[in-house]
């Protein structure tokens, strides 16, 4: 049983060590700043010459609340790693790359546009969303479809809110979600990869219905640094990470199951479902096992577990399917 | 070239062998090996193994180029040894943080995923060769058959740039790079050779019909 009881202190009222150093950097930054008469003209400008990795994670503090549906009894990763090992190959392929090259992402001003089978269609300004319902902190467990994991304070409120401020049609049978794509901002996901963008991602409609879906706004307490997908983006903590879509600008109610990144790009590798399932191994490697991040290398193999442990919630979504199947 | 600037060059090309390893070890003991460190082992070795088999394979086509560079071949057998090594390496990664010493994983491991077979088999194509390296084996087999048998390195280099692909996510297109140079460096081989042939024959002089 996961739904543990709430947190005395919400995350976001705990400075985390790392998140207090990158205080230091962005004083450090200010300081430099000013030494450069920044406070002129073009100053923004020379910042983000000087100081991109600082300004990648700048950041704001997020008034929370705690929730029931927080994961408990596992160590947090660090500040410092969920913000410098990131899959986000609109920013290139490494691992480092987003932390080094999401600083250009225009986070403001930014609207999420919500069309197809819905009674009020509509464009949500960001700071619209952010006032929608309160935000919660969600500790939920990370499973990465390449086997590494991580635990992380999100901070959001269930999808299930927005979905019913628009009303959609009973035709609607998925949801799909369209990432920023900007080939002047993002070329590294031109250049390194022969991925057909926007970047899209889908969930069943049930899927996006339950509670643990999380319209995704922040993590440590503060608002989503770039390179994790900010302004706001969809965790999905049962299935694997790349499902889970970042930046979002669109999301589309439709009749169909929509196409979907991976999916399209190696079909046999990356399920539309891709639920953790331990006993479904990837084809190139076992998923049997995962990596936590952050450990010492002869700590970091653990056991992954079924939904990722999240069976007790989502498990009855997916009554009498062959998970083996769908995949 | 005399004795003491060899000595000098091979020193310098033990230590340059050596960092990629020293760097892990550094950042073993430092806990500096980044967020996965079994990641960052593994593409560390694995990336070594490639370079210095590149490295290894441009000396014959670069000493064909000029007389001058000759002296390059004193070096070969060291970098094809610290490729060896490295592969190795990268193999007991595998073993030790990806299978956990579990035979049945690692029988599984080689026959369902196309990616460990290329690997493993590049490893054992340059077992023999890292055996038969000392130059006993070379008097004791003959230079000719030596040579036969040593052709054995491009197929490890293509079986490890292939174990490289099949590795990454399709889409991905980082084992370009390697895959370019090996491609030119075995492409240099009949080319040069091909070269060497018409200069050796003389020019041609004004065919006649035929």
């Amino acid at each position: 049983m996961l739904i543990g009881k709430p947190p005395d202190i919400p995350s976001s009222e705990i400075t985390p060590q790392s998140a207090y150093r990158k205080y230091l950097s962005r004083r450090k930054f200010l300081r430099g700043a000013a030494a450069v008469g920044a406070a002129a003209l073009g100053g923004d400008r020379l910042a983000e010459v000087l100081s991109p990795h600082t300004r990648a994670l700048a950041s704001t503090k997020l008034q929370t609340v705690s929730s029931p549906l927080t994961t408990t009894g596992e160590q947090l990763t660090s500040f410092d790693d969920i913000t410098h090992y990131n899959n986000f190959y609109e920013f290139g392929v490494d691992k480092g790359d987003p932390a080094k090259n999401a600083g250009g992402l225009p986070t403001r001003p930014w609207s999420v546009k919500v069309e197809g089978l819905v009674a009020k269609p509509q464009t949500f300004d960001i700071d619209t969303l952010l006032k929608l319902r309160p935000l919660e902190d969600r500790v939920y467990r990370h499973r990465c479809v390449e086997a590494w994991s991580m635990v992380i304070p999100w901070v959001g409120y269930s999808f299930s809110e927005l979905i019913k401020q628009c009303q959609p049609l009973s035709s609607a049978k998925y949801v799909q979600f369209l990432s920023y794509w900007d080939r002047r901002v993002e070329h590294w996901g031109a250049d390194e990869t022969s991925i057909f963008w926007p970047y899209s991602e889908g969930l069943r409609m049930d899927e996006a219905m339950n509670p643990l879906t999380l319209l995704t706004f922040g993590l440590y307490g503060e608002t989503l640094p770039n390179q994790d997908g900010a302004p706001v983006r969809i965790v999905i903590p049962w299935k694997y990470g790349f499902k889970s879509a970042k930046s979002i600008v669109k999301i589309k109610f439709v009749a169909k199951q929509p196409d979907t990144t991976w999916n399209e790009q190696a079909p046999n590798e990356y399920g539309f479902y891709s639920n953790v399932n331990p006993n479904v191994d990837h084809p190139r490697w076992s998923q049997k096992t995962e990596r936590r991040i952050g450990l010492p290398f002869y700590e970091q193999r653990r056991a992954t577990l079924m939904f990722n442990g999240y069976g007790d919630q989502v498990a009855s979504l997916y009554t009498g399917m062959n998970l083996r199947k769908y995949y | 070239m005399n004795r003491r600037t060899l000595i000098l060059l091979k020193t310098l090309t033990w230590l340059a062998c050596l960092a990629p390893l020293a760097w892990l070890v550094w950042g073993a003991i430092t806990n500096n090996l980044g967020a996965d460190q079994t990641e960052t082992i593994t593409f560390a070795t694995g990336r070594t193994t490639l370079r210095l088999l590149l490295i290894s394979l441009a000396i014959t086509p670069l000493r064909r180029l000029s007389p001058r560079l000759s002296w390059l071949i004193k070096f070969r057998r060291l970098l094809g040894l610290f490729a060896f090594f490295y592969a190795t390496l990268h193999l007991m990664t595998w073993v030790g943080l990806y299978t956990n010493f579990d035979p049945n994983a690692m029988a599984a491991d080689i026959l369902k995923r196309r990616y460990v077979t290329a690997g493993m088999a590049a490893w054992l194509l340059l077992f023999p060769l890292a055996l038969t390296s000392t130059n006993w084996s070379i008097r004791k087999m003959g230079g000719k058959n030596w040579n036969r048998l040593h052709r054995l390195v491009y197929f490890a280099a293509i079986a490890g740039v292939i174990h490289y692909w099949w590795q990454v996510k399709s889409g991905v297109l980082t084992p370009m790079g390697v895959t370019l140079i090996l491609a030119a460096l075995l492409l240099a081989r009949p080319i040069l050779s091909w070269r060497q042939r018409r200069k050796t024959r003389g020019p041609v002089l004004s065919p006649s019909a035929p």
